[in-house]
């Protein structure tokens, strides 16, 4: 298994002086560029540990918010593909749909695999829908936009002996020839996420990495999807280094210590939907029909506890959340055993996307957890054999039950973290 | 397509194929003919409206390509594609001496229309409408509505907002159908650029046909000023208000919006 350690990269110091949302239209007066340095610099110092224990690294970007700092992720992708040694760097995700020059993310992706030295991970996104307000981007067909930028990212990173055209839907150059060629061939791993089980089984059957977040015990429909689709299009089961899971990780090695952690890194849960409500559900961003059922008042439970109980990850308790798989919470041995357990019901899980720190987490015990986990705990995951993907497989193959999808829409990419109430 | 609803307004559409698009379509009345461009809040609201045109005219009120249960054509994106849809539906129908009349976004289509071709086009009645943008750069025309919550966005678009208010639970499943389709419908049409055509401005000259602005005193997504000026960049355009309403006249005064329009037409 591998981890990839991830933070928001929070402006966490104006979390509790907000009017009612946090992304969007906080005022940037909010934001004192000096703290805002201070904490860059944390947040890097901290990836260049997690690198020097043997962690892999997770960026991501949001627009307008104090959750996340990060606005554009290529800023934090070049600094670490100099800073670090080691650690691969995945992207998850680049909202490619919102971007006006997907050549320009073609040339800073190439740009970056490079200067790493082929270590670049490229996770492409549809993007939450507070993004929309901030970038204009038309929600409507963005996934049409999305698609698209993706197919011609993916050329201009393997086109070597021609300059090419492209004359699309949406998108017109005359003469494409991306330098620097990327490091990797034939391009950097694709990686993305979803919500529901049309999707999953279209990106299975496209190979690409899958990610979900917030899914809990609610995955393995998720996962199961994605090997119907994979094994449609090639005769063979998908390992589990196919399917990524993001899950909340606070260790220690007291155990009241540890859910004091969990608490303060469950603050990424508590604030991020803390948004505007006009913003929390752009036109076009769900199917029609989901918008009508919301109309209704209908919203379909999201997160479930191993047992099946109905949680918001928003509100619920640490220990609802560990009970629902969404934080890894506690000694080292009971970490171990939360994610190994979750690993075994996914039938194979083999990339933790593991937020080590979030919220008001402070450096000290965010470099406690990180150097806890990578000691006690990640040495045992390495170690354990994860489910036969034959035999995980078959059983997606004999279970076809549908999954209460959040959007069914062809094409789209919904984002596990929404919620539009 | 959405399932049909059990819904006597709707069951009385019929629909009509243009250029192999399915569209629903009302027809009601008989003698002038007057061809009805909804708003962005869909058909349901504007029934009254039509119910009192019929009166004394032929009323051809079609849903929207994208609105109700009428179809998409693939690739259409702005209200400039609309036009052109409706530009069509005027041949295929092959209507003469017609009077169009269109609200908000509706208003926006007609004037595209006309600015394109008027040889079918008598009259041309705008109520409350957007398409064109007036101020400067750094200043919003058109209310964000999108930024919006229901309240606040009843509140600014009617004078009185019991009037815009749906309860949804209530509502047969076509109707609210129709309600989220309107929505992502309009965004598709107006997202960006907001709700205007930054090239219908220098194109208004065209509009060498009698024009009717007509505008709800109460309109807070839109100001007077906004209409007026709209108003002044249209060859001889007349400009009426309406009061007790705001941005859907048609919809709060059905009566005095029908009476207006027809005296209109009749070229009072």
């Amino acid at each position: 298994m591998k981890v990839y350690q991830f933070t928001e990269q929070p402006y966490f110091p104006t979390w509790n002086d907000h009017s009612g949302s946090l992304r969007v239209n906080l005022l940037n007066r909010k934001c004192d560029p000096r703290i805002a340095a201070d904490l860059f610099h944390r947040y890097y110092d901290e990836l260049q540990l997690s690198d020097e224990l043997g962690l892999d690294i997770m960026l991501n970007e949001h627009h307008q918010t104090a959750t996340c700092m990060s606005s554009t992720v290529v800023v934090g992708l070049a600094v670490l593909s100099r800073i670090t040694k080691r650690a691969r760097l995945l992207v998850l995700g680049y909202p490619i749909g919102h971007r006006p020059d997907p050549l320009r993310c073609a040339e800073e992706l190439s740009t970056i695999d490079v200067i790493s030295r082929g270590r670049l991970d490229m996770g492409f996104i549809k993007g939450v829908p507070y993004e929309f307000p901030a970038s204009n981007q038309n929600p409507v067909g963005v996934m049409d936009r999305f698609w698209e930028a993706l197919d011609f990212i993916i050329k201009a990173m393997t086109t070597h002996d021609e300059v090419f055209n492209w004359e699309g839907e949406y998108l017109h150059y005359r003469q494409v020839n991306v330098w620097p060629r990327v490091w990797q061939e034939p391009h950097p791993p694709i990686w993305t996420t979803t919500g529901s089980t049309s999707q999953a089984r279209l990106l299975g059957e496209r190979g690409y990495v899958m990610a979900t977040l917030g899914s809990g015990y609610n995955t393995r429909p998720l996962y199961d999807a994605y090997r119907r689709g994979y094994l449609a299009k090639r005769r063979k089961a998908p390992g589990p280094d196919r399917f990524a899971y993001l899950g909340l990780v606070a260790v220690a090695n007291d155990r009241d210590e540890a859910r004091k952690r969990g608490d303060l890194v469950a603050g990424y849960l508590r604030s991020s939907g803390i948004v505007h409500v006009p913003f929390r559900n752009p036109p076009g961003f769900l199917s029609v029909e989901d918008n009508a059922r919301l109309l209704r008042g209908q919203t379909p439970p999201r997160s479930y506890t191993k047992d099946r109980r109905v949680i918001s990850m928003h509100s619920a308790t640490v220990e609802d959340l560990i009970a629902a798989g969404i934080l890894f919470c506690g000694t080292p041995d009971e970490v171990y055993d939360q994610i190994v357990d979750f690993c075994g019901y996914c039938g194979g899980m083999g990339n933790l996307l593991m937020m080590g720190h979030a919220g008001f987490l402070t450096h000290e015990q965010t470099v406690d957890n990180l150097t806890l986990f990578s000691r006690e705990v990640y040495p045992r995951l390495k170690e354990w054999k994860q489910p036969d993907a034959q035999r995980a497989a078959a059983e997606a193959m004999a279970e076809q039950a549908p999954h209460p999808a959040a959007s069914t829409r062809p094409g789209d990419l919904v984002d596990a973290t929404i919620t539009a109430n | 397509m959405p399932k049909s609803a059990e819904n006597p307004a709707e069951s009385a559409a019929g629909s009509l194929v243009v250029e192999g698009t399915r569209i629903e379509l009302i027809e009601r009345g008989a003698g002038r003919p007057l061809l009805f461009l909804h708003a962005e809040n869909g058909i349901e609201p504007a029934l009254s409206a039509i119910e009192e045109l019929a009166k004394s005219a032929r009323v051809i009120a079609p849903t929207h390509p994208g609105f109700g249960r009428s179809e998409l054509p693939k690739g259409m994106r702005s209200v400039d594609d609309l036009s052109y849809f409706y530009l069509d539906l005027l041949d295929q129908l092959d209507l003469r001496d017609l009077t169009v009349v269109g609200i908000s976004l509706g208003a926006w289509l007609g004037a595209e229309i006309a600015v394109k071709s008027t040889a079918r086009l008598s009259r041309l009645v705008m109520a409350n409408a957007v398409g064109i943008k007036v101020g400067d750069r750094e200043t919003r025309d058109i209310a964000d509505i999108f930024a919006l919550t229901e309240p606040e966005y009843l509140d600014i678009a009617y004078c009185d907002p019991n009037v815009g208010r749906r309860d949804y639970a209530a509502l047969p499943e076509g109707e609210v159908l129709a309600a989220a389709r309107a929505r992502e419908a309009t965004a598709r049409f107006a997202w960006s650029p907001y709700f205007h055509n930054p090239r219908l401005k220098s194109r208004l000259h065209r509009i060498r046909i009698p024009t009717l602005f007509l505008w709800g005193t109460h309109d807070r997504m839109l100001s007077e000023a906004y209409g007026r000026a709209y108003c002044a960049m249209i060859p001889g355009a007349r400009f009426e208000l309406i009061e007790r309403a705001g941005h859907f006249p048609h919809q709060e005064q059905p009566t005095v919006f029908a009476e207006k329009v027809l005296a209109f037409a009749a070229g009072k």
